[in-house]
């Protein structure tokens, strides 16, 4: 199938476009690195100092990561149900559904 | 800083032929909104919806942007070094803002790019306030108070947003916004109670300029905003265009109190039964006449940005270019 | 309107030799500022920005301390001074954005000066000077990540596409006469150096090669042979651009006598 006129101009555009990373940071030593946002350079080098200059410029954090957005892989919403609905149920796995005599202490 | 008139886009058709797919799903869609749920980049969406929020929050980074330009106009002849340090800050926040908003809006299945084309191409709107001249150091001071004041006004209510990344990047927003109103009032008080009788005169001209412009910020009245409506139903906007206008001019009435400068509007008056201030007449046309590209800076504001990005295409090529030779990437260079 | 005239000074060697550092990290921030809002792409914006930032904070900090002994303050160093009394190398005062240079004089220029103040800061931690050996241990945090991120463009802009080399090659042509200036001593170098307040600027030339060097190499930059030309704004006799530099700068202060701000 010859690619449309369009698909050509999207694939040229996004040719001369610099990729998209996703940047996550770690607030201090202890926490975990949490995502913060994205932005546009042309290698890893400059995505992690543009990510320095970008979410980092009041103290936000002490380590950053950052990897391209097309290296995520993530869970299609419209699974949503079938993923994780079925953990609703299985209230066993919470500490709360165990009911203990107050006798036996902090458990 | 965001702004007015994303209401007076067109009206788009809506799509009348739908799967039964699409209407389940456009049922689930909207009892999220009813039950006030934020909705994610992929869960589906009505077109419409995707469409009035790409529209919203490109132009919404297109003001940031723009609005680098006035204020960046005086970082060079800023009267200390400090003020230097503080607008070269300020002005830096503007551009993280428009980066925060291109980002929320590439999850919409837009890029950066084409948002910048249309911008540059003049189909895209920005803030119209931008396109007004800073004619003096008092304007960096009254456009943090009034300007920066009016688009926190009109940007906390988003941080409810139903689009989620939208609402986030309006919370990193406002979190740093909070400087930039509170700085500018401050350079004010200090040239009204510590500076001279030039510097006081400087500063209530540059009142009497931009008072009426930062009014317009808020749109025009609610009777001429016809997507208000859907746009509150979809979440996208939650307080109506007149209604934020009223809190501005009650609080800024205060400020200006303070400051010690006159409000250039003889019918602005303290009405006790309503418990909020009259204002006089806003000038509509004028409003409109700036919306649609005849304001004082218009022209130059747009220039300067394609300007910018077409003196930086071969940075960026060659950045690319770069990259493809380290890592031997095959793929044809445009 | 009566315009405020300029203040006079009349600097030691200390104050002279921190007068070169402070007025070069503030003329080459006045520089920068053209590039807020017009930078080829938003994330480098910032980032230009961040580096604009530093150099203001290093510049006031020097401008204070050395103000400090001649009696006046950061702000009256820096907008009622006239020309003759500014020590800034007439590197950092040469046209930028609007002067018909382009992004590749300023990105081989931030490299060749962040380079220059790294190895300066690093040999100012250990000033006779307890100000400014402070000052010095916070500027080498900020002037390490400078080399760090102004390398990584001319490399790129260098070993990028054809254009981009040009460009480099006419910026390295235009930027190198202008370096001699910041690696020649005069009596202010060997004062400093005997009171131990700073090294000579000879002493930096080793240190500097050895960072610039092997990055231009990356980039594909030849480094063209040493000239006869000297620049001379370190001795406070600057070229044509410094006095429109100044002129924009300074001309708050000079319009609104005793304006406070």
């Amino acid at each position: 199938m010859t690619p449309s006129k369009t698909d050509q101009a999207n694939a040229q555009a996004q040719a001369r476009e610099w990729p998209l990373w996703e940047v996550f940071v770690r607030a201090k030593a202890g926490l975990d690195h949490k995502h913060c946002g994205s932005l546009h350079a042309p290698d890893p080098t400059m995505a992690l100092q543009m990510a320095r200059e970008v979410y980092t410029r009041r103290q936000e954090g002490v380590s950053v990561w950052v990897v391209r957005s097309d290296q995520i892989i993530a869970s299609d919403p419209a699974d949503k149900a079938m993923l994780f609905d079925p953990m609703e149920d299985k209230v066993y796995r919470h500490p709360t559904f165990y009911e203990l005599p107050p006798e036996v202490g902090h458990m | 800083m965001y702004t007015q008139a994303m209401d007076t886009a067109p009206k788009e058709e809506r799509l009348v032929v739908r799967s039964v797919d699409d209407a389940v799903a456009e049922e689930r869609f909207e009892a999220a909104l009813d039950r006030d749920e934020f909705i994610e980049a992929k869960d589906w969406m009505p077109e419409h919806y995707r469409k009035t929020l790409v529209r919203q929050i490109s132009q919404h980074a297109h003001s940031e942007i723009v609005g680098m330009l006035p204020e960046g106009n005086w970082i060079s002849r800023a009267p200390t070094l400090k003020r230097k340090a503080i607008l070269l800050a300020k002005v830096q926040d503007e551009a993280g803002h428009g980066l925060y908003l291109y980002a929320a809006g590439e999850t919409l299945g837009t890029s950066r790019d084409q948002m910048l084309d249309a911008l540059h191409a003049g189909k895209a709107k920005y803030s119209s306030i931008f396109n007004y001249p800073t004619l003096t150091w008092a304007d960096v001071g009254v456009i943090g108070w009034l300007v920066d004041g009016a688009a926190i006004m009109n940007q906390l209510p988003l941080c409810r947003c139903s689009y989620a990344p939208y609402a986030r990047a309006m919370v990193r927003i406002c979190r740093e916004e909070s400087f930039h109103q509170r700085q500018g009032y401050e350079s004010l008080l200090t040239m009204m109670t510590k500076g001279t009788e030039a510097q006081r005169a400087m500063v209530q001209d540059a009142t009497n300029r931009w008072w009426w412009p930062s009014l317009m910020m808020f749109g025009p009245p609610d009777d001429q905003s016809p997507n208000t409506a859907q746009s509150m139903r979809w979440g996208i906007k939650r307080i109506s265009n007149d209604d934020l206008r009223q809190k501005f001019v009650d609080a800024t009435a205060q400020q200006a109190k303070i400051l010690g400068v006159t409000l250039p509007d003889p019918d602005l008056k303290w009405n006790e039964a309503r418990g909020r201030h009259d204002f006089g007449p806003i000038d509509w046309s004028e409003f409109w006449r700036v919306v649609n590209g005849e304001g004082p800076c218009n022209k130059e504001r747009l220039a300067e940005r394609v300007d910018a990005w077409n003196d930086g295409e071969w940075v960026r090529e060659a950045a690319l270019a770069h990259a493809r030779k380290r890592t031997g990437d095959q793929r044809a260079a445009a | 309107m009566t315009a405020v005239a300029s203040i006079e000074i009349k600097a030691a060697p200390a104050q002279e030799y921190l007068l070169r550092i402070g007025d070069t990290c503030l003329i080459h921030a006045q520089r920068l500022a053209e590039w807020s809002g017009h930078a080829p792409i938003l994330e480098e914006d910032i980032a230009l920005t961040n580096l604009a930032l530093d150099l203001v904070g290093q510049a006031r900090a020097l401008l204070t301390h050395a103000g400090a002994a001649l009696g006046y303050d950061e702000d009256q160093l820096a907008f009622l001074r006239d020309e003759r009394d500014f020590r800034n190398a007439t590197l950092v005062e040469l046209p930028s954005r609007k002067g018909g240079r382009d992004f590749a004089d300023l990105a081989l220029r931030n490299f060749v000066l962040a380079a220059w103040l790294n190895v300066l800061w690093a040999k100012l931690e250990a000033s006779s000077d307890a100000e400014v050996a402070a000052i010095a241990g916070k500027a080498v945090k900020e002037a390490r990540y400078h080399v760090a991120h102004a390398a990584e463009w001319v490399v790129r802009l260098g070993d990028g596409t054809d254009e981009s080399a040009r460009r480099m090659a006419r910026a390295v042509e235009r930027t190198w006469p202008y370096l001699a200036e910041l690696f020649e001593d005069d009596a202010v170098d060997e004062a400093a150096e005997r009171a131990g307040l700073g090294p000579r600027r000879s002493a930096l030339r080793a240190d500097w090669a050895a960072l610039v060097e092997p990055v231009l190499a990356d980039a594909r930059l030849a480094v063209p042979e040493a000239g006869q030309f000297r620049s001379t704004g370190m001795r406070g006799v600057h070229s044509e651009h410094f006095g429109y530099v100044l002129a924009e700068m300074q001309v708050l202060q000079r319009s609104y006598p005793g304006g406070v701000w």
